[in-house]
């Protein structure tokens, strides 16, 4: 191995990528976001954000592959941190006391982790698949009338019950990740590290509460265009 | 001074040895709140030995909190549940009368249980040699001031050096890493002016051992400053990380 893989495999290096790979996607959120609030200025604006976006594909698709990659590369490391983490304590303790010094988004990263990866193979497999490919709603899909296809899909209140669970475990995801990742990198100092976990804070709550909120209005609120 | 007796119900851990499946054995005492926790074991331990029963293998030596010898997971916490005391500090007037008390080796692969309590961290040793010191004769006591040293740098650095090496932080990780105690150990001459030469070479040996030797990861949730007896802060992790990444980057030797 080069020094260079060696860094990265060290115990350091595995949580470099980790805060890194956390770090593109908590961006990446932001813009997915500022996307999908188009969604309560109805249809109009919806579906002329996501047409125009198919008018770049191809950037868009090379986007979608770094993206995928940068998923993998987190998920991966996450759940390989995981295993070795488990074999570093072979013997549990009797008594389990960790909620006396730890908080408990800390401690279930894989779960909440695990539970968004879960929602992210759902979501793939339709909001995303409809969006690109069309599949059940290819005749919304080609009069770009993308608007209809959410509508349609979070008719269904266990569908969205199921995003809304994702994106409250995203907040405990996000939550303890944020501050997590400048922790890792060494960003830790008394003067600015208190700012950090309060934008990490509140980055986390609005962006759960906001991408929760689309289902929310979709499936309990909306009552057709008017 | 007359004091009521506590009486408790001990469940500890009592394990021949590294090859014989440990389990826990349960005890009841009567004893004084102001006794320590470790003189509360030597009552016990003398009355096991007055019957010829096998005493409680435990560790101790100073008994004042700064050796880092005493390792005990009380109630599920290292050192008990007060915190930045070693279990050496702990009295029992912080237990209820009637109260259950477990009493649990440090439990971490790298710590491998010799016998009922006591474990092996000489893992932590070999961190030590791989990098916690200055290679150099640093003879007699130098004049004050001669190496001009900031004051926040002399604190944050005594601050460090304040690690006892007990090895509470990997009992109480979740992951049994001992990120806190080789930060601690990093820390400590980083940022100190005699630190500087082997600064990039120190950080990336130790971490080296540090991962040979089956530790964790750190996931950050700080578990391991809210139960060290010397209130290490996470902030040395942070420093070793940020060395860390800057030794890779523009080091030359590859470690």
């Amino acid at each position: 191995m080069s020094w260079f893989t060696k860094a990265l495999n060290s115990s350091i290096g595995k949580k470099f990528v980790m805060a890194l790979t956390g770090i593109c996607l908590i961006l990446f959120l932001i813009i997915h976001l500022i996307n999908n609030l188009t969604l309560f200025a109805g249809p109009a604006l919806f579906n002329t954000v996501v047409k125009n976006l198919e008018g770049v594909k191809p950037l868009i698709r090379v986007i979608e592959v770094i993206l995928a990659s940068i998923f993998l590369l987190h998920i991966y490391n996450g759940v390989r941190l995981w295993i070795e983490n488990k074999k570093a304590r072979p013997e549990q303790y009797a008594v389990n006391a960790s909620s006396k010094n730890s908080t408990a988004f800390s401690r279930t990263m894989i779960w909440s982790g695990s539970i968004v990866f879960i929602f992210l193979v759902v979501h793939l497999r339709t909001m995303w698949y409809y969006f690109n490919f069309g599949g059940d709603y290819t005749e919304l899909k080609n009069t770009h009338q993308y608007y209809e296809i959410v509508v349609s899909t979070f008719s269904s209140h266990v569908y969205s019950m199921f995003y809304i669970t994702a994106m409250i475990l995203l907040g405990f995801h996000l939550n303890h990740g944020f501050q997590s990742a400048f922790q890792t990198f060494g960003w830790n100092n008394k003067k600015y590290f208190p700012l950090i976990e309060k934008i990490g804070f509140i980055y986390a709550w609005i962006t759960a509460i906001l991408f929760a909120a689309i289902p929310v209005y979709f499936s309990f609120f909306y009552r057709g265009n008017v | 001074m007359k004091s009521e007796k506590l009486n408790l119900t001990l469940k500890i851990w009592r394990q021949k040895n590294i090859n014989t499946p440990g389990s826990f054995v349960e005890y009841k005492i009567s004893v004084s709140p102001d006794s320590s926790f470790l003189e509360m074991l030597d009552d016990l331990n003398n009355e096991l030995e007055s019957k010829n029963l096998e005493p409680v293998a435990f560790e101790s030596d100073c008994r004042e909190g700064i050796c880092g010898t005493c390792d005990l997971v009380i109630q599920g916490q290292p050192h008990g549940p007060i915190p930045k005391i070693a279990t050496c500090q702990l009295h029992m007037r912080n237990f209820r009368d009637g109260e259950t008390i477990w009493i649990e080796p440090f439990r971490a692969k790298a710590f491998p249980i010799i016998k009922d309590l006591i474990v092996d961290r000489t893992a932590l040793d070999k961190i030590q040699q791989a990098g916690g010191f200055i290679s150099v004769n640093t003879g007699s006591v130098p004049d004050g001031n001669a190496i001009p040293i900031p004051k926040e740098n002399a604190g944050l650095s005594m601050d460090a050096a304040a690690c006892i090496g007990c090895g509470a932080c990997v009992a109480a990780c979740k992951n049994a890493s001992a990120m806190l105690f080789v930060s601690a150990k990093v820390s400590q001459f980083a940022l100190l002016p005699q630190g500087q030469p082997e600064r990039y070479k120190r950080v990336q040996e130790m971490v080296k051992v540090m991962d040979e030797l089956g530790f964790g990861s750190c996931s950050n949730t700080y578990a391991c400053e809210a139960e060290c007896p010397k209130g290490i802060s996470v902030k040395n992790i942070a420093r070793m990380n940020r060395d860390y990444f800057i030794a890779k980057v523009k080091t030359e030797e590859t470690v």
